[in-house]
């Protein structure tokens, strides 16, 4: 008889860092920030009981800047922070995107604008899935809704970045970040620290090379027509993501309303829709997994097939535009927004559900 | 008669790569690239060299040497390079950085990255301008000198005192060499291959950080002749930065 796998019984943050272990993430960069500590803390000794590195940074800026350099190195490397932090981190995940750096980056999302406060929100849903530096990019974005999925799309996210060679952002808030829960941890398989690595700069010879050509990583382009090609390339790079756009579906088959949420507020909409489903009442959860891509496809699906659409955020509506943007041509959706300060229990969200399903 | 022979007798390091380069007529960033390659050749560093490349004038430094490189966002090449060198501790890794980058936006990021001790070297090619911007003024600007920004001449009591780098990173812990260097004579070129070979010394054994200040000419933004940017060199910034090593604790062994 098989062994009955080991469930655990963690923090969000937690789950991210074991998943970054668990993906052979071998350098870890981090400053302090409330409500991802627990990330850079853990780091501080797993990683080095792994093998790898750590390194608390002087700022946000360093930190990403850090991020930048391993993974040009062509090593797994991760950096986590919350709002304000992201803002700093921004100039590198430009640079990253524009030299096509893997990485992966952590954002427990808090309130703002400006200090806000340390409490959950989902206000950096524009930077996180728009490209928040300057520039014309995105990068890949996935937005976990439960402790385990954070572990899972941490591991995932490793694996992106270094198939795609971009950043890979996961957006978290301060609840999943904080809240524990038993997960089921598992290890990929097949991770090799060196393969596919014929772009990073490791030396002109290193342990598995002969003698090569010089290799350069940079985002600088001034020849005639250069930059063009380079944006030409990223953007043939982003369209080509748009099939691995994953989301959860929950009850929508029969559903006369979806409500369209994601993260924290995704997972307890769907306490609400399950409330309501007692009730005979066919409302059902559309919740992207990945924000960008964004699941455009099975929304327009849904929306072709004559449902309502109402979408609740944890902000003032930003998410609703890539909604909108899906299901234009068909349908529209209302929107809830959740102001920051709060944090609405699933029956606190029954009243503007039903108050949309009435037409009201 | 006696044939006339043609001797090679001054050739191009085979770490600098064969290419005319994009600096001004009398630019020292040439002469430090050099500098460098020479060190990469007789220290047998090239191969297993990482550069990290800032923002300036010499952004270009990864076209002219024969080495794997990334290139930094302004200021952030001692952070990047942290990044680089704890991902492959075994490389031998390196920034090149100019005076606004290095001293100003990337003051943060080369003070902790001294302070930690990471075993970096960094070259930094002090010309006390801005050079790639067109002239403006540079955290070491000297007092009273007219730059695009300053065009009555930088005064102390409205823009601060030029910086001294080399003390400033000599007093950190985590550094094990700390020097500055001239370009201005062949005198001081070779003591600076001094320093930058004590400075690339220190990372292979370990013992700390490395750090050397070169001071160079710009003389298209000092609106000057090569022959008169040498010589403002001598009388004007060796004076205010003196030439000379600060720290060295390379005969003493580590300091972890
Ligand atoms: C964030 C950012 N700010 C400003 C610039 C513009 N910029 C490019 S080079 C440079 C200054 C370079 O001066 P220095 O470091 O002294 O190098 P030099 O050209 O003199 O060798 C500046 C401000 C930039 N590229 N990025
Ligand atoms: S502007 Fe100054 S630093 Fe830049 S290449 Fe010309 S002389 Fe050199
Ligand atoms: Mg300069």
């Amino acid at each position: 008889m098989s062994k009955q796998p080991e469930r655990i019984f963690i923090k969000g943050n937690e789950a991210i860092a074991r998943g970054a272990l668990a993906a052979r993430c071998k350098c870890f960069f981090g400053y302090p920030i409330t409500p991802q500590n627990d990330i850079p803390e853990f780091m501080s000794s797993e990683i080095i009981k792994a093998g790898g590195d750590f390194v608390q940074a002087e700022s946000e800026v360093a930190a990403a800047n850090m991020l930048l350099g391993a993974g040009a190195a062509g090593i797994r490397a991760m950096t986590s922070s919350s709002s304000p932090g992201m803002s700093l981190k921004q100039e590198a995940i430009s640079y990253m995107a524009g030299s096509e750096i893997p990485a992966v980056i952590v954002n427990m999302n808090r309130g703002g604008p400006g200090l806000g406060d340390i409490g959950p929100a989902q206000g950096d849903y524009y930077q996180s899935t728009r490209g928040g530096g300057h520039g014309d990019y995105r990068h890949f974005t996935f937005g976990p809704g439960t402790v385990q999925e954070a572990y899972d799309l941490t591991i995932r996210a490793f694996d992106i970045a270094f198939e795609h060679r971009t950043p890979v952002l996961i957006l978290g808030d301060a609840i999943l970040g904080q809240m524990k829960e038993p997960i089921t941890p598992w290890v990929p398989e097949g991770v090799d620290d060196e393969a596919g690595r014929d772009w990073a700069i490791t030396g002109r010879t290193n342990a598995r090379e002969t003698a090569r050509e010089k290799r350069l990583i940079k985002s600088l382009f001034l020849g005639e027509g250069e930059l063009a090609g380079q944006n030409r390339h990223l953007q043939a790079k982003y369209d080509a993501w748009t099939d691995m756009a994953e989301c959860e579906q929950f009850e929508t088959e029969d559903a006369e309303l979806i409500i369209c949420a994601y993260g924290s507020i995704g997972r307890i909409a769907k306490s609400t829709v399950r409330a309501f489903r007692k009730q005979g009442k066919k409302v059902g959860l559309f919740r992207p997994i990945t924000l960008y891509p964004f699941p455009s496809a099975d929304l327009k699906k849904l929306a072709q097939a004559g449902k309502r659409f109402l979408t609740i955020e944890h902000n003032l509506g930003q998410m609703v535009d890539d909604v909108r943007l899906a299901i234009r041509t068909v349908a529209d959706s209302d929107f809830f927004p959740i102001y920051p300060g709060n944090l609405p229990t699933p029956d606190e969200l029954e009243a503007p559900i039903l108050a949309c399903l009435e037409g009201k | 008669m006696t044939e006339m022979q043609e001797k090679l007798v001054f050739s191009r390091p085979e770490s600098v790569i064969d290419r005319p380069t994009h600096y001004c007529p009398g630019c020292h960033h040439g002469i430090a690239h050099r500098l460098v390659g020479e060190l990469l050749d007789e220290m047998n560093l090239a191969e297993n060299s990482l550069l990290v490349a800032s923002i300036g004038c010499s952004v270009f430094l990864y076209n002219y040497l024969d080495v794997d490189a990334v290139e930094a966002p302004h200021g952030r090449a001692p952070a990047v390079a942290t990044g680089v060198k704890r991902a492959r501790p075994d490389n031998f890794v390196f920034t090149y950085q100019g005076d606004g980058d290095l001293a100003s936006i990337g003051m943060a990021e080369i003070m902790h990255a001294a302070n930690r001790g990471e075993k970096i070297c960094v070259v930094f090619v002090n010309n006390t301008v801005y050079g790639m911007t067109g002239g403006q003024m540079a955290p070491t600007t000297l007092i009273g000198q007219k730059t695009t920004t300053t065009p009555a001449g930088r005064c102390i009591t409205h823009e601060g005192a030029p910086i001294r780098m080399a003390e400033i990173i000599a007093s950190l812990g985590g550094v094990a060499y700390a020097a500055r260097g001239s370009l201005d004579s062949v005198k001081n070129i070779s003591a600076a291959k001094k320093h930058l070979r004590k400075a690339f010394d220190c990372q292979l054994n370990a013992t700390g950080f490395g750090f050397v200040e070169l001071l160079s000419g710009c003389p298209t933004n000092w609106k000057m002749t090569p022959v008169q940017a040498n010589e403002r060199l001598q009388n004007e910034m060796i004076p205010y930065f003196p030439l000379g090593v600060f720290k060295d604790i390379s005969e003493e062994g580590g300091i972890c």
